[in-house]
């Protein structure tokens, strides 16, 4: 199963304040690691906020706001996809990351949904429907 | 500590076995031995770390904990004295070594130690099954009841693999070592011949299996993985990884909603995943930066690169793949390469230059009674317009094949050629 590792924001990574040598070797280390070990699928870091932007959605409106955003703990900095066995692999390994920011940081797990996770939600209709759009979008672009 | 210690420790042991058992055979120079060391210090484990919580350093523990068990064992087993002496100073030896070390220590040798177990655990001394066993089991880090689920296989039988491949490797006395010289080659291939066993079979289930044996796709991966980083210089070792990461993209894609098989030009590329197609690229590139000519495993990796590359089947390189699937036909020939071969190069060249490969191997015995033979063959009569003996090719696809899918599709092809 696969799990989506997201390191939390603080207000050096939203001000964009790069990890120091120490850090990036720390990190490269464990990156090294899970990858010896076959467990790394992908990981980024990523740019401060005010960098991105968000879409909200009301209805069928939809208004643009651009970054940075308030709330840095609620913020991604960073995240791996992995793939183990279970959570508390994925936690055991999360449990060996250094820490990555100076002070009081976070790191959230969530497992990615695989196919077979929509069980009878996703009925065969819904499937053929989405095989229809997609065949339709993929038409519309030739 | 909290009430799911278990589940930790579980991980834990998902995550330090493999090593931990390659640096105890190391100093034992037994599998069989280093692994039930393993296994002391795991009950160890399982006994002391609910109450104590799990330590900082997990692996050292198990480390350190299987060490003095291994002392315990030696001095109170009647074991040849030579060897006894010699092995009980050598682990003298390593723990007299400062703790703190010991981490770094591990961590030194672990590659080559890693390594060394892989390469014996798939010894060809051993059956093709005990060396599956065995690696799922000592590097995959499965235990014995998940590796019957997973083969659907009775526990016992696994159980006796595994007890007797230990043995077996014990009295031969195999040397728990990287092989090198002329050695290596015929190893390594055993080696990768073994992890994509073990893939075909995760991805041979099908809906309603045991999850454990999909699952055996994640297992091989991880190992192909694991085998790219300790030997990055081998082209091949990239190569099988790339031919599982591309066919693994598929996963999703290649059975339908009430889980009928869809052929690889059916499927809803969609579907596909991405993140696995990116990796097995890039491992194909790897392999062939290394030089040389391709292996099968990266022969066989470029040809599902093909595909993987394609955002839509006409965009498929199949000039390419016919000329990947003639290498691949040179080094390791097979007559179901060969058809395959022949629909590349149909695809490349048309249907005329096809079929004369394809009718190259309707004599060949092994194929006699394999349904996709007159049916590749009745497509590209019926391209050719040759509809008769189109329909009567469509025909006898229809009496080899007992998948009722595929009769149906068949039958329409063949009324088709009216």
């Amino acid at each position: 199963m696969r799990f989506m590792v997201m390191v939390k924001a603080d207000e050096n990574s939203e001000a964009g304040v790069m990890p120091n040598e120490q850090l990036l070797r720390e990190m490269g280390e464990y990156n090294e690691e899970m990858v010896k070990a076959g467990v790394m699928l992908a990981g980024e870091g990523l740019h401060p906020s005010s960098k991105g932007a968000r879409v909200k959605f009301s209805g069928n409106e939809r208004s643009v706001v651009d970054g940075p955003f308030a709330e840095a703990k609620e913020l991604i900095a960073g995240y791996w996809l992995i793939q183990v066995k279970s959570l508390d692999e994925a936690i055991e390994w999360v449990k060996r990351c250094p820490n990555p920011m100076e002070g009081e940081s976070e790191i959230e797990i969530r497992q990615v949904f695989e196919a077979e996770d929509f069980g009878d939600e996703f009925t065969p209709e819904l499937r053929e429907q989405e095989n229809r759009i997609r065949e339709q979008a993929e038409a519309n672009q030739q | 500590m909290a009430p799911d210690a278990h589940g930790a420790i579980d991980a834990v042991w998902r995550i330090e076995s493999a090593r931990l058992i390659a640096g105890l055979a190391r100093i034992v120079r037994d599998v069989g031995l280093a692994e039930d060391l393993a296994q002391d210090a795991l009950v160890a484990a399982l006994e002391q770390w609910p109450e104590s919580g799990v330590p900082e350093s997990p692996g050292a523990w198990l480390m350190a904990t299987a060490k003095h068990r291994a002392v315990d064992r030696l001095r109170h087993k009647q074991m040849a004295e030579r060897k006894q002496e010699e092995i009980g100073r050598e682990l003298e030896l390593e723990q007299q070594r400062a703790e703190p070390d010991l981490d770094a220590e591990i961590d030194d040798d672990i590659g080559d130690d890693l390594l060394s177990l892989i390469f014996t655990a798939c010894h060809p001394l051993l059956s093709p099954e005990a060396r599956v066993a065995l690696t799922l089991r000592l590097i995959g880090a499965l235990t014995t009841p998940e590796i019957a689920r997973a083969f659907l296989v009775p526990e016992a039988t696994v159980a006796q693999r595994i007890v007797r491949a230990k043995r077996t490797l014990a009295e031969a006395q195999v040397p728990i070592e990287v092989p090198r010289g002329s050695d290596r080659d015929p190893r390594l291939a055993s080696v990768l011949a073994v992890v994509y066993v073990i893939f075909n079979e995760g991805y041979s289930a099908t809906a309603g299996d045991d999850w454990l044996r999909p699952a055996l796709c994640e297992d091989a991966l991880r190992l192909g993985r694991i085998l790219a980083g300790l030997a990055p210089e081998e082209p091949e070792v990239h190569g099988l990884a790339a031919l599982m990461e591309i066919q693994a993209s598929r996963s999703r894609a290649r059975t339908g909603p009430s889980g009928e098989p869809i052929l690889l030009l059916d499927q809803d590329r969609g579907r596909w995943d991405y993140v696995l197609i990116d990796r097995g690229l890039a491992a194909l590139q790897r392999a062939e930066a290394l030089g040389g000519a391709l292996g099968p495993y990266a022969l066989q990796a470029a040809i599902a690169a093909c595909h993987a590359r394609a955002r839509t089947p006409e965009e498929t390189d199949w000039d390419r793949m016919a000329g990947l699937y003639g290498a691949l036909a040179q080094i390791a020939p097979s007559p179901v390469v060969e058809l395959n071969r022949a629909v590349a190069v149909s695809m490349a060249f048309g249907p005329a230059a096809g079929l004369e490969l394809v009718d190259a191997l309707t004599s060949e015995p092994s194929l006699d009674g394999y349904h996709l033979l007159p049916s590749v063959r009745g497509d590209l009569l019926a391209r050719l317009s040759r509809l008769d003996e189109a329909r009567a090719e469509f025909e006898r696809a229809v009496s080899l094949t007992d998948n009722e899918r595929e009769r149906t599709l068949l039958l329409e092809r063949a009324a088709g050629c009216a």
